[in-house]
């Protein structure tokens, strides 16, 4: 949803003139088009509560095709190229070397040639590496006399023969820059094997210890008569490129080709003000473009979400089952789990005895073994308070765990009843005078409410960590009101429907949505705010913040 | 490549016939699924007077990537202990994995590597990450992921 009035961040001061200059030109609009569809509506209350400027929490990204990829890398490519005056094929083998680092590659470059050249796999290495001291083999690779011996037994004199399939049928061989000929047959096995069983775009000479890079047109020729596996190549090198560039990802969403680009996210610093919600062009596939939770988790940010999420992988269940299976000895409070049925308790680690049901000292219950009436005696209530103290933390977690919890399961539900109620709307459609654009607000509705509970869902995950104060009441007031808003709407879905009543309810609907829509947008844009002034104060340790 | 497999293995059966290296003895090749060897070390090293038994299990993809090669572990066999080889005898070898491997290596040039890997081994202890390794590791050492076989290489 990105806004048609877009400001550079220098537009700032003149910011009120320009916003009313938009008001003046949207009533213009409307006085001219006297019934606006049901469609212009909608969009006008996407940018309601900040009509004609963009949101803070709008992250800027652009999309790139596959095409648009391919051309960056040439771009590159040239422009290596262009500076030694080398092959842009042997250009584009030193920057993957390089791991598409120019600035590296040309100060390098500069300094060594020769020996670059050599390290890339461009030209074969002077000294073949004899000796035992390769540095970059960590490895049991030994030079043995016999495996000489046995390449001289296989390259035998007079017709071609292949040393690795040992077919002198074989006429058509190819070799790299370093003459180590081989069969074609051969070679098409090896980078198809490379390719496809690997993943590896790099392939080398098939030459023991030969390290020479085979050339992007020696694979194409080899590969000719095979081109999803020369695609799926090119595949392989744009994704080392998109991988080594911090400001592109490709989009997670399965079978899509497409990449964004997304400068503003590249910097580890940046991550602590902005959270990089975006999306391919594709509405759907939306992503965070610096963490691999795939969810929008606004308004966290992605490395307080990555602790939330990591608590709750670790600690939810496990939180749980010890608060309703255990309880703590009032002394030294470990945690014990009552597996018997006699209510006096022997603790293992300070041998305290207690009573279960009361938590106080086994001593005051005489001979009532088996049950206590002691509920009220002093000792056992300040036995008890101290319990719960202990017990208030987990409490604390649960509490925002469920409601986080809960928020994700309820969104999932209301997308089980649109389905339900998409089939109703439809056969509407059929019976009654209502038009197909008339029985939208449902589904426009549902997805609104969607949205709204991932946000209230992290806006738990986020209250949990608010460090207590002004900033985070304000913060759970905002959360209140689109809780409620959200609850209400939701309560609207689940109405029945039918042909009498759907006016009424399609105008409280579409009211509702649209508030709804407000209220989110005002924790989103508030919190964004916050990370940008700098309000947000947690109460745990978070890396890029004091 | 079925037909350029069987033809490479013939031809290297050849070879191997007409003669192995010191302390390098085929056992079986009966198939071309399975080979079997043994290797003993020669000269005073940390493993003389030892026979360890080394199985290669070849794919249709062989020789264009390597064999599978471990040691055989059994009630009559034990593997060497060394820093590079696990006690369930799977190989920790560059040669053995995408990067080291050459199709031009034969089975024999492994053979020899893992001789040469045998007696240049100066203390006999197993790799650091043994009790790690073993238990999570698939049968075939071809199958195991990069990142399970690690520290030996760091060793």
């Amino acid at each position: 949803m990105s806004s048609d009035y877009e400001y550079s961040d220098d537009d700032g001061d003149y910011y009120d003139e320009d916003e009313l200059m938009d008001q003046d030109d949207q009533v213009a609009n409307h006085s001219a088009d006297s019934a606006p569809s049901e469609e212009e509506m909608d969009i006008d209350a996407f940018d309601l509560p900040t009509k004609g400027k963009q949101k803070s929490y709008h992250i800027e990204s652009t999309t790139l095709s596959k095409h648009d990829l391919e051309r960056a890398m040439d771009e590159n490519i040239e422009y290596i190229a262009g500076i030694f005056g080398i092959e842009p094929e042997v250009a584009s083998i030193l920057l993957r070397h390089f791991e598409w680092n120019k600035e590296k590659l040309t100060e390098k470059y500069v300094d060594n040639p020769t020996g670059i050249n050599a390290e890339a796999g461009v030209s074969a290495k002077p000294n073949p590496p004899r000796s035992t001291t390769s540095g970059s083999s960590r490895s049991t690779r030994r030079t043995t006399p016999a495996s000489s011996r046995s390449k001289k037994s296989l390259s035998v004199e007079g017709p071609f023969v292949c040393p690795i399939c040992f077919d002198d049928t074989q006429t058509r061989t190819l070799a790299l820059a370093c003459s180590h000929k081989f069969c074609t047959e051969c070679w098409t096995a090896y980078a198809t094997n490379k390719i496809r069983s690997e993943g590896e775009f790099k392939t080398t000479c098939m030459a023991e210890e030969c390290t020479l890079v085979a050339t992007d047109s020696f694979i194409q020729s080899v590969l000719a008569t095979d081109l999803p596996t020369f695609d799926r190549f090119k595949e392989l090198l744009a994704r080392h490129f998109v991988s080594c560039n911090r400001k592109l990802k490709f989009c997670p969403y399965p079978e899509c080709a497409q990449t964004v680009s997304c400068p503003a996210a590249a910097s580890k610093f940046a991550l602590t003000t902005i959270i990089p919600i975006v999306n391919c062009g594709d509405e759907k596939h939306k992503f965070c473009f610096a963490c691999p939770i795939e969810d929008d988790h606004r308004p966290l940010i992605c490395s307080v979400s990555k602790l939330w999420t990591q608590k709750c992988r670790d600690d939810s269940e496990t939180a749980n089952w010890i608060k309703s299976n255990t309880k703590e000895c009032s002394k030294c409070q470990s945690t014990i789990e009552k597996d018997g049925g006699c209510n006096h308790m022997t603790c293992k680690k300070c041998k305290y005895e207690f009573c279960w049901v009361c938590m106080g000292p086994w001593s005051e219950h005489g001979t009532a073994w088996y049950s206590c009436n002691r509920f009220d005696e002093k000792e056992s209530v300040e036995a008890r308070d101290a319990q719960s103290k202990s017990r208030a933390s987990l409490e604390r977690y649960l509490h925002y765990y469920n409601r986080w919890a809960n928020h994700e399961q309820s969104a999932k539900l209301s997308m089980d009843l649109y389905a339900k109620t998409e089939k109703k709307m439809e056969e509407m459609q059929l019976t009654s005078a209502l038009t197909w654009i008339e029985v939208q607000f449902m589904k426009k509705a549902v997805d609104e409410v969607f949205r709204c509970r991932m946000t209230l869902k992290w806006t738990y995950a986020m209250a949990y960590y608010l460090q207590k104060g002004n900033e985070k009441e304000l913060f759970e007031d905002n959360q209140r009101d689109l809780e409620k808003a959200v609850e209400d709407l939701s309560e609207l879905l689940e109405q029945p429907i039918d042909t009498e009543t759907i006016g009424a309810l399609r105008q409280k609907v579409t009211d509702k949505t649209v508030y709804v829509q407000k209220r989110n947008e005002i924790v989103l844009e508030d919190s964004a705010q916050g990370y940008l002034e700098g309000r947000w104060k947690w109460n745990t340790p978070v890396e890029g913040f004091d | 490549m079925a037909l350029a497999h069987t033809r490479r293995l013939n031809k290297e059966l050849a070879e191997i016939h007409a003669g192995t290296p010191v302390g390098i003895n085929l056992v079986n090749a009966d198939t071309f699924e399975k080979w079997l060897f043994t290797i003993e070390v020669m000269g005073t090293s940390e493993y003389e007077a030892k026979k360890f038994l080394l199985m290669f299990r070849f794919d249709n993809t062989y020789p264009i990537s390597a064999p599978a090669v471990q040691f055989v572990v059994d009630d009559t066999h034990k593997a060497p202990v060394h820093p590079h080889v696990y006690s369930n005898g799977h190989i920790c070898a560059s040669i053995l994995g995408r990067e080291g491997w050459s199709p031009v290596l034969t089975v024999i040039a492994v053979c020899i590597t893992i001789q040469s890997m045998l007696a240049s081994c100066k203390k006999k202890e197993p790799p650091l990450d043994n009790d790690r390794y073993v238990p999570r590791a698939p049968e075939n050492p071809k199958k195991v992921s990069i990142s399970l076989m690690v520290s030996p290489l760091l060793a």
